[in-house]
């Protein structure tokens, strides 16, 4: 590991699992946290935490509080928990406008409600110029859990992978507003609360083995994570994964892949064979899921490895992101 | 800009008219009577050839020869010192493209001075370098310019723009390289196993196709100049393998779409206005004549090689010694062969660029390849 802590450690992919195996799980080790879910849980509760930064603060399709309340009530969906009672404790630049700071904490309200969550308690810390970069938001939350079982270790043969709607919408968002990317489509944020998209599973019975919301590191990351946590070998055909038009324009102009870029409201899901084919229908009832698709399937040829097919017959391993995404030079 | 890119590469990922093309190759390769080695000189090629299978597509006497493609790769460890030691300058502003910030030299990289405080941004073309540059007037915008033939033409144009609105803080430091000089380095070397050369068409789309032509006249080596798509790399192999097999020896183009003899001749009068050849050192190549671009001594008043001449270190530095990079560039090794690929060496902890730059031959290796 690198001396100094460098920004690629906090990518969601090799090298941010490096610094918390080696930092924080070595001293913090514990049987519950070892199981690197989504969120910890603790008897029929799932809890977990999450600081948010993003840049710039509001962008297409989402803004920062927004992010606060999806990323954290997210983690617990992915658990099959019902997200509850969140805290909301937050870093300001001294300088913000108070303005930006409502409009924030609004979109923050109107999250929590679709969520059917609270902020029971906080926090507010301002510190001089230059300290932070505007405003971080840090969200804890704490959800009932509704469905028990769902975990990342658990991945088997009898599962097929499905992703419950298009890829990399957040992070071609963020860059193209970064960057000044002028665009004449509708490309926007993905950010979404998922656990109405989870309820509806459950209660339509699908049996699912696991879910992931595939934020920062992207799906790639996911899927690797899975093939490791469960030891199997994770094989996805490429032209079924689906990417919107908008977003392969961009991947195309910079040099990045869809696989590896963020979101803020997509996930991946290993449900039993036989509910596949349901589970995808109860998924296109949601609008922003219209193209939830069957990816692929597992099985024991490389474990954990995940492998990406391509149309015309030929395969590659797909690994997980690692670096800071940069552009290609030409 | 309007994403209509959709139409850019849809046909040319057709799974179909790439499985055809892969029977047409196999086809013809039963008459070759021999094996043939295509060195793809860029590595946006070797990225297509890895990313997308290429080579699980064709028959064995088809080889392919990973080439010096990258001004990531084939950076010297010293010119990146240089860039490290100017980021670390008070009141600088290091500005380069993408991966260059991740090659280490042997400091550290630029990422790595950044993580220390030094103020490095990437842009996505050197006009950024403009507005950097306008939002910091107490500071020295300087731009690491790297890059083949088709990134030349952009620093071209940020000189211009600052010479002619009298832009008072941006500085250039020059590392372009060109395609055709390593091309002849290589080819004139005894032990080279080069049949042909795919050349890519970007640098075409600039320079022209002429810049090949020396090369089936010459040297007897065809050259098809190709686009990056799966197709066009398929097509233009079949190209290749046809005129092998009808005993042609010629330049192509397969990239018609737009790659023209003459290319692009605004662009190549800005080249010409500013920079001239000059000697460059190659990073596992070593010296190759006449191979870079510099600026032209009219201009030493924005060249930052000159300016910050005093704290420059001089020395030349080699790569590791275990890395084979250099033999990687000249097409003699691969990378597996490298005795710490993928152990000491990897994207993570990168030892040689070849495996830092994503489109570096070890990184698509590493990236793609063991499954083949
Ligand atoms: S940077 Fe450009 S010229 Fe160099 S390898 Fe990549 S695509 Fe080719
Ligand atoms: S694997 Fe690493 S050390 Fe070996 S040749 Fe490639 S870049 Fe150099």
């Amino acid at each position: 590991m690198t001396k100094t802590i460098t920004l690629a450690q906090g990518n969601g992919g090799e090298e941010n699992n490096e610094l918390i195996k080696k930092v924080f799980y070595k001293a913090f080790k514990n049987e519950i946290l070892e199981r690197s879910e989504d969120a910890a849980v603790i008897g029929n509760l799932a809890m977990t935490t999450d600081s948010f930064t993003v840049s710039p603060l509001f962008f297409a399709g989402a803004d920062i509080g927004k992010l606060a309340v999806c990323g954290t009530c997210n983690d617990l969906a992915m658990m099959g928990a019902q997200p509850k009672y969140l805290t909301c404790s937050v870093i300001i630049e001294e300088g913000f406008e108070v303005e930006s700071l409502e409009r924030i904490v609004e979109s923050m309200r109107s999250e929590l409600s679709i969520n059917g969550a609270v902020v029971v308690s906080g926090d507010t810390k301002v510190v001089p110029k230059g300290s932070v970069d505007k405003i971080f938001i840090n969200t804890t939350g704490l959800g009932e859990i509704v469905q028990a079982g769902i975990s990342s270790n658990n991945v088997s043969e009898e599962d097929v992978i499905l992703i419950n709607r298009d890829i990399g919408c957040h992070g071609a968002t963020i860059f193209a507003a970064r960057e000044g990317i002028e665009m004449s489509s509708s490309l926007k944020s993905d950010c979404n609360s998922l656990y109405p998209q989870v309820k509806a599973l459950i209660d339509a019975g699908i049996r699912i083995t696991a879910m992931r919301d595939a934020t920062r590191g992207g799906v790639a990351a996911v899927l690797n994570e899975w093939a490791r946590q469960s030891n199997v070998c994770i094989e996805v055909e490429e032209d079924k994964i689906p990417i919107s038009d908008e977003v392969k324009g961009i991947c195309e102009m910079l040099g990045f892949e869809a696989t590896a870029l963020a979101n803020e409201g997509t996930f991946v899901l290993a449900v039993k064979k036989e509910d596949a084919q349901r589970a995808v229908e109860v998924l296109q009832s949601f609008e922003v899921c219209a193209m939830a698709s069957v990816v692929g399937g597992v099985s024991q040829k490389y474990p954990q490895k995940v492998i990406l097919k391509s149309p015309w017959g030929t395969s590659r391993f797909l690994e997980t992101p690692n670096g800071e995404l940069l552009p290609r030079i030409c | 800009m309007g994403l209509e890119l959709k139409n850019l590469y849809d046909d040319f990922r057709d799974a179909d008219t790439i499985k055809a093309y892969a029977k047409i190759i196999a086809e013809d390769a039963k008459k070759l009577t021999h094996p043939i080695n295509i060195m793809e000189v860029c590595g946006g090629h070797t990225h297509t050839i890895m990313k997308y299978g290429v080579l699980q597509l064709l028959p064995s006497s088809i080889r392919f020869v990973h080439g010096p493609g990258c001004p990531v790769c084939i950076m010297p460890k010293e010119r990146i010192d240089h860039a490290y030691v100017l980021s670390r300058q008070p009141n600088v502003i290091l500005v380069t493209l993408g991966d260059m910030i991740k090659v280490p030299g042997s400091n550290g990289s630029l990422q790595d001075a950044r993580s220390k405080g030094a103020d490095v941004r990437f842009v996505y073309s050197p006009l950024d370098c403009l507005k950097i540059a306008q939002e910091n007037p107490d500071k020295t915008v300087i731009f690491f310019a790297i890059g083949f033939e088709t990134t030349t033409p952009m620093t071209a144009a940020l000189l211009d723009t600052v010479i002619a609105q009298n832009i008072p803080n941006i500085l250039l430091h020059v590392n372009h390289v060109t395609v055709p000089a390593p091309m002849r380095a290589l080819i004139s070397d005894e032990a080279c196993i080069i049949d042909a050369f795919l050349g890519p068409s970007h640098v075409s789309v600039i320079s022209g196709s002429k810049i090949y032509e020396e090369f089936p006249r010459d040297w007897h080596k065809p050259v098809v100049v190709s686009g990056f798509e799966p197709v066009d790399v398929m097509q233009s192999i079949s190209m290749i393998v046809k005129q092998f097999i009808e005993g042609r020896c010629e330049l192509e183009v397969e990239y018609k779409r737009a790659v023209t003899r003459e290319g692009n001749l605004k662009a190549q009068a800005l080249n010409d206005k500013y920079f001239r050849q000059v000697d460059f050192r190659w990073r596992g190549l070593g010296d190759i004549p006449q191979s870079g671009m510099g600026l032209r001594d009219e201009y030493d008043r924005y060249n930052a090689e000159k300016i910050y001449d005093a704290i420059l270190p001089k020395e030349e530095i080699n790569d590791h010694k275990l890395c084979i990079c250099g033999d990687i560039l000249k097409g003699k090794a691969s990378p597996p062969q490298c005795s710490i690929f993928g152990t000491a060496c990897k994207p993570s902890t990168p030892v040689g660029s070849c495996m830092v730059s994503s489109e570096g031959a070890c990184s698509a290796y590493y990236k793609y390849g063991n499954l083949v």
